[in-house]
């Protein structure tokens, strides 16, 4: 092989690589990139069935309701409008989950129109503040969310 | 006035990287046989510059350990009832102050290279200390400009406000740093890297003189994510052990540029090959050092470790990156064409099976970088997204098991040319074990794709890893060479933890009344008593568990939820009980309405198995650096007692022959 052929050929198996990287990167973030829906969101446009999606909005005044076995918990999720998400999850809650305050859950739709939530974003997360819950302007849940969730100092 | 030396130590500092830049590229004007006037001031600057940012990093350590609150940085960050060690770790707990550190860490390399290094051509040098110069003096501005760690408030705060409780904890006092050294060494790297290109030294000896920069940089970023990972998983109190989280990308992104940097590295300076291309690798890593910089910093990305949400500050390390990453580009582009052709070497050799991997692992770089970024990509069209998991695992895995199978068998290869042939015994050995490894995990039950796979490589890998030491002498292997070996041994050992991690693991999630008892793996957990217990700065409920591993002697374990005061915030501080085999993990959670608590167990068969083999990881690059520098040091010595030898003959010589 010539001296220059070698280094081509390095080159174009390079650059292949990594634009086959890119593109599979790119398909793949359009299948598996996690969206963020308002409650009024998801009821007029529901994401598909067991597609893991994130659900933000304020917990519904009384709709914390506790099952038997001690760790799962049903609530729901409101927004804007009158559109209220039910949302079920087992685990341990975030200390400054009540009634009221704003939510993100993690999870995906069931079914019977219940999000399954694996995971509770809530101001007791530091760490993962819910972006979503920013700059959301006027919006009234989400005011009420970030008001809970990221004015902490 | 602690203050006020550290600031001022800090301009002067900025002030001799000025000094430094002009003189070093003053030097590379100069025709090639006549020393520039300029160019001595060149390495006493950046000496001097070391000193000083040093000087004021040690100011502002200071200004922490006794809290002065009359610093802004300190009233915003720390309180004066917090415990010592963490007054003290604080200091890069917040944004300046881990700029400082930065900044004092490149200074600090800087000269060390100054004052050490001998072997390059003085102009490569200088071009080096020129291209350390302009990067830090970037930093400078940054910190004197819009992030002063030493501004002192109008009126002294009554009482500081106290450090974010989460990084109340020894895994900060070892983790940022540890990161931060490693992506500075980077910045070393592409400093020679940089300088060898603009002098037109690529060449062996140059590589030889990155090698250890670039292994001491690798080292510190492995231990650097692996303390950040074991941090993560009992700090956070949610059992996963790594969440590709946008931070924890930033740290993984410069560590897969350098572990590919590294193999090239040695690749041109043991053969002369893949000039360009490491010089590439060169630039990238210390790019993807400044993004994960920017993205922590800048606020963009929300996260534990976002101190600064600031625009301004964002905008300044992005322009930063901007002018750092597109310069080195340019002059990439300009020069690239002017570096010589190394040597050459087949399809099937040691060097191709390097290439390949390096190929595989700048592609999962790609994956990490778009997956990373995206977020930040939808939203500028309005669309909120999050990637997690389910993208990154199977896309980052589908380059990584090929890489894996390739690195296996790169190190039987020989090197420039080997025929298939020869391995067919080792080959078919590695394949077998894979495979039946495989078939009967698969046989025993029903497990995700990924873990079973990494189960049936893990083996394969760490068996492949030892066998370059078949038929040697043990006792005259080299010591870089038990490097490779221990390093590549511990990536099967990782391996090994994160597949029994992803498959085995049992997790149990309960509410319990005191006195009852739940099962996770093989132990019996019983909820003993609940209790409320304070430390210095927080209150806590405290759980007692006694644990009982198939009937034993129970232990006893106490994980805590714990609120902090200063500032108002909640941890959970979960409790593990280790076992060889794996760990215990539990977390105690709220209490019901009728009294009863949550808890949650997991067992983890292994999972100590994970950071274990990232400190053999890390353990292997120790070695291969120890090699280096004994050979290297021996090769002096030689040399210098030659040249004794040959001044002795010739003053023999000189001496008239005595008669008989």
């Amino acid at each position: 092989m010539k001296a220059k052929h070698q280094r081509l050929v390095l080159v174009v198996i390079a650059v292949a690589a990594i634009i086959g990287a890119g593109l599979l990167a790119a398909w793949a973030l359009r299948n598996q990139a996690n969206y963020f829906y308002l409650p009024e969101q998801m009821a007029a446009t529901p994401p598909a069935v067991g597609q893991a999606v994130r659900l933000g909005g304020m917990v519904k005044p009384g709709s914390i309701v506790t099952e038997r076995d001690g760790v799962t918990v049903n609530f729901m999720v409101t927004g804007n409008s009158a559109d209220a998400i039910p949302v079920r999850y087992s685990g341990i809650l975030p200390d400054l989950f009540v009634e009221g305050s704003g939510v993100v859950a993690e999870g995906s739709l069931s079914p019977d129109g219940v999000f399954i939530a694996t995971n509770l974003l809530a101001k007791h997360d530091e760490n993962y503040v819910p972006r979503e819950m920013e700059g959301m302007g006027t919006e009234k849940a989400a005011k009420m969310a970030a008001d809970t969730t990221v004015g902490l100092k | 006035m602690t203050a006020e030396i550290g600031l001022a130590a800090l301009w002067l500092a900025a002030a001799l990287a000025v000094l430094q830049m002009v003189s070093g590229f003053a030097g590379l004007r100069a025709p090639a046989d006549a020393a520039h006037p300029l160019a001595i001031y060149t390495r006493p600057a950046a000496i001097v510059q070391a000193c000083l940012a040093v000087l004021a990093f040690f100011m502002l350590l200071r200004a922490f350990a006794v809290t002065d609150l009359s610093l802004k940085l300190v009233a915003a960050n720390s309180h004066s009832m917090k415990p010592f060690i963490y007054k003290v770790t604080g200091t890069w707990g917040n944004h300046e102050g881990s700029m400082l550190l930065w900044v004092g860490v490149l200074a600090a390399s800087g000269g060390l290279l100054a004052r050490f290094e001998r072997r390059l051509p003085e102009r490569t040098i200088g071009a080096t200390l020129a291209v350390q110069g302009f990067v830090a003096l970037g930093f400078y501005a940054f910190l004197l400009l819009s992030s002063n760690p030493f501004e002192r408030l109008p009126v002294p705060a009554a009482e500081g406000s106290g450090l974010n409780p989460l990084l109340q904890d020894i895994g900060l006092a070892v983790h940022p740093p540890t990161l931060y050294a490693g992506y500075v060494g980077l910045s070393v790297a592409f400093s020679l890297a940089m300088g060898a290109l603009l002098t037109r030294e690529v060449n062996p000896s140059f590589a030889r003189v990155m090698r250890p920069w670039v292994l001491g940089a690798w080292v510190l970023l492995t231990l650097g994510i692996t303390a950040g990972s074991y941090w993560a998983y009992y700090e956070l109190g949610w059992g996963g052990w790594w969440f590709w989280d946008p931070v924890e990308n930033a740290s993984l992104m410069p560590w897969l540029a350098a572990t590919a940097l590294m193999h090239s590295v040695s690749v041109l300076a043991a053969r002369d090959a893949l000039r360009t291309w490491t010089i590439m690798l060169g630039v990238l890593a210390f790019s993807m050092s400044m993004l994960g910089t920017f993205l922590v910093r800048s606020g963009v990305l929300t996260s534990v470790h976002a101190f600064a949400v600031d625009p301004e500050r964002g905008a300044f390390i992005l322009a930063l990156l901007a002018i750092n990453i597109g310069g080195a580009f340019t002059v990439f582009a300009l020069r690239a064409g002017a570096v010589a052709e190394g040597k050459r070497f087949a399809a099937v050799s040691r060097e191709s099976a390097l290439v390949f991997n390096n190929v595989m692992l700048s592609a999962i770089l790609a994956i990490v970088l778009l997956g990373t970024l995206y977020p930040l990509l939808t939203e500028a069209f309005d669309v909120r997204v999050s990637v997690g998991p389910p993208y990154f695992n199977p896309a980052a895995a589908m380059f990584a098991i090929p890489m894996l199978l390739v690195m296996a068998v790169g190190p039987l290869l020989r090197w420039r040319e080997d025929k298939p042939a020869r391995l067919q015994f080792e080959l078919a050995l590695l394949a077998s074990v894979a495979i039946a490894v495989i078939a009967l995990i698969a046989v025993l039950g029903d497990f995700p794709l990924l873990p079973l796979l990494g189960l049936g490589l893990a083996p394969a890998l760490a068996l492949a890893a030892v066998l370059p030491l078949r038929g040697r002498r043990l006792a005259r292997v080299p010591v870089a060479t038990w490097g490779m070996v221990i390093a590549h041994f511990g990536i099967a050992v990782s391996l090994f933890g994160m597949a029994c991690e992803g498959a085995f693991t049992e997790e149990r999630l309960a509410a319990v009344a005191p006195g009852g008892t739940e099962q996770v793996g093989d132990f019996a957990v019983t909820l003993d008593s609940v209790a409320p217990v304070a430390g210095p700065n927080w209150t806590a409920i405290e759980a007692t568990l006694s644990v009982s591993e198939d009937g034993g002697p129970p232990v006893i374990l106490t994980p805590q939820a714990r609120t902090f005061w200063s500032p108002p915030q909640s941890t959970s501080e979960s409790a593990l009980l280790t076992r060889w085999n794996g760990q215990l993990y539990a977390v105690i959670g709220n209490q019901t309405e009728d009294g009863r608590w949550q808890v949650r167990l997991w067992w983890k068969p292994f999972v100590t198995f994970i950071w274990l083999g990232g400190m053999l990881v890390a353990l292997g690059g120790v070695l291969a650096i120890a090699g280096r520098v004994r050979v290297d040091l021996r090769r002096r010595m030689a040399a210098q007692k030659g040249a004794e030898r040959r001044a002795d003959l010739e003053a023999l010589g000189a001496q008239p022959v005595p008669a008989e």
